[in-house]
């Protein structure tokens, strides 16, 4: 009788219904909306022609010698030179030193920018004598710290790295922080009367709450590794995929040079995708607006 | 040879219920830096056991004085006592169910009720209560969906396990009810009367509906425009199960709109 009530009454969520079983008893059935399921062609074969039509368009231009070798090499050319770069060894072993800068890069930087906002995220104090200096901070392009970097670090691997961690730890900084201050008091007081203790709240409450934009700023955060990384890479490097290129300018191997964006933008993707990934598993409990 | 069978009893008993006494209790607020007196001079008494209704117009101040009671801020002045106590702070003794259900959307159904005893440190010993306390609110088979897929009413049926689930002494109600639609409030009212009366805590219910007040409460304070003064207390000694058509609880409601300065409606 009162399920009855509540299912005359209550507004349905999307994709969830509320459905009364013969038996009286509520169940909860997932309804997937009609837009979400494919129709004709398939998405992934309608979205990967692009990408193709235009990969064959550079190609005929090469071959027919519309863009000369010397201005920007062909997919074939690309190819084969990518098949001789993992012969060798040099790309694998360039991809994972550049992978190591970068990721070394993000979790200095990133550690040090969550740490920081969660001492002014949840303390007053630290709000006032860090967050003023972080909001100031953050407006210098860390790209333009290269000069100053390489007077302290020299020229090696350090100012590299030193790059790439002030370049992730604002974007971490600013998001968690934000995500902290924007948790639901309600939820806090709620907390408080459950009896949760004041390490019970940060746990329970403040931190699963600012998880969603945690996880915004580590995507923004490897974004701009990967900026940084290509950047930092320009300097005197003797390794890594940014050495690669320096060399290849030399010697005016624009088919390397091509290797070497795939890759990076490669490397992106696969990171982007992981944090995806880590988003769908992490914020499973959120009602995603799925597209129409 | 005989073994000795020993067996323990789950002992829940039903308990009593706190007292609570609001002494002497006036609260302000800084509002642009004037301060903006809310409560004024609030004395109150609530026998243990008892299902008392607070009932005053908008923003008169009866949520703050639920807050003081809860133990979420002090008050400017004056002393409130639970069981002769000085609250000094929250209780899961003393537990809040707010006008909006306040789920943690990151927890399932069951981590949400269970939240309580997690804090407490007491979960492996109080699964059960929280399976007990999910089908007192009717909501056996939820225990894995999340928030989202609840409906208003459902949602706010899990914040009263999440309460229950505590074994609360005394039940602070602030407007628990006040955004369901019509028809759930209607089944939710007689399901708490239900609860209090099983369970046999003390509760302290604030809503601005002078129907709900008089249909579950045996006493309904009449609390003045802010800042909020005790202005009557009508007893309902009506006994339960009530019932809504009852002419003596529109003679009831004829007499509290009067406080309020509502009779002209009637």
């Amino acid at each position: 009788m009162i399920a009855q009530l509540i299912r005359a009454a209550a507004p349905k969520p999307r994709g969830a219904v509320v459905a009364l079983a013969a038996n009286d008893e509520m169940q909860l059935i997932t309804i997937a909306p009609a837009a979400a399921r494919a129709r004709g062609v398939p998405r992934l074969v309608r979205r990967a022609s692009g990408p193709l039509l235009l990969l064959l368009l550079w190609h005929v231009l090469s071959v027919t010698g519309l863009l000369p070798d010397t201005v920007l090499a062909g997919p074939a050319t690309v190819l084969s030179s990518t098949a001789e770069l993992l012969a060798s060894g040099e790309l694998q072993a360039a991809i994972w030193t550049s992978l190591y800068r970068a990721l070394t890069g993000l979790l200095i930087g990133g550690s040090v920018g969550v740490a920081l906002a969660t001492i002014s995220g949840l303390f007053r104090l630290g709000e006032d004598l860090v967050d003023a200096v972080m909001q100031m901070l953050r407006t210098v392009p860390s790209i333009a710290l290269i000069p100053l970097l390489i007077i302290w670090f020299g020229i090696g691997e350090a100012p590299k790295i030193a790059l790439i961690a002030l370049a992730t730890a604002f974007p971490l900084y600013i998001n968690v922080y934000a995500g902290i201050r924007n948790v639901d008091v309600t939820l806090v007081e709620a907390g408080r009367t459950l009896g949760l203790s004041q390490a019970g709240l940060i746990r329970h409450v403040v931190l699963p709450g600012a998880l969603p934009n945690a996880l915004v700023g580590l995507r923004y955060s490897l974004a701009v590794a990967w900026l940084a990384l290509v950047f930092g890479e320009q300097i005197n490097a003797t390794a890594g995929i940014g050495y690669l290129m320096s060399n290849a300018r030399e010697f005016f191997q624009t088919q390397v040079i091509v290797v070497c964006l795939v890759v990076y933008a490669l490397l992106g993707i696969t990171v982007d995708l992981i944090v995806r990934v880590l988003e769908r598993t992490l914020l499973s409990w959120r009602p995603a607006f799925s597209g129409t | 040879m005989v073994a000795a069978a020993i067996r323990v009893e789950a002992t829940t008993a039903p308990t009593a219920g706190s007292a609570l006494h609001v002494q002497d209790v006036s609260h302000q607020f800084k509002l642009h830096g004037e301060p903006l007196a809310v409560l004024e001079r609030v004395n109150l008494q609530v026998a243990a056991g008892e299902f008392v209704a607070v009932l005053g117009p908008s923003g008169c101040g009866k949520s703050t004085l639920l807050r003081l009671v809860a133990g979420l801020e002090p008050p400017s002045a004056g002393r409130l006592f639970i069981d002769g106590e000085l609250i000094a702070g929250p209780h899961p003794s003393r537990v809040v169910v707010f006008q909006d259900p306040t789920l943690y959307p990151w927890r399932t159904v069951w981590r949400n009720v269970a939240l309580g005893p997690e804090a407490q440190g007491n979960l492996q010993a109080k699964r059960g209560r929280v399976a007990e306390a999910l089908k007192l609110v009717g909501l056996t088979g939820f225990e894995n969906a999340y928030p989202h897929q609840l409906s208003g009413g459902m949602a706010q049926r899990v914040a009263l396990a999440r309460a229950l689930v505590n074994d609360p002494q005394l039940l602070i109600l602030d407007e628990p009810l006040g955004k369901l639609d019509s028809l759930t409030r209607i089944a939710m009212q007689s399901e708490l009367v239900s609860l209090w009366q099983n369970a046999g805590f003390t509760v302290l219910l604030v809503t601005h509906d002078v129907e709900e007040a008089l249909f579950l409460a045996q006493r309904v304070i009449v609390f003045s425009d802010r800042p909020a003064r005790l202005k009557t207390e009508i007893v309902n000694a009506l006994p339960y199960p009530r019932h809504r058509g009852d002419p003596r609880l529109a003679e009831l409601r004829h007499a509290v709109l009067a406080q309020l300065g509502l009779d002209a409606t009637w």
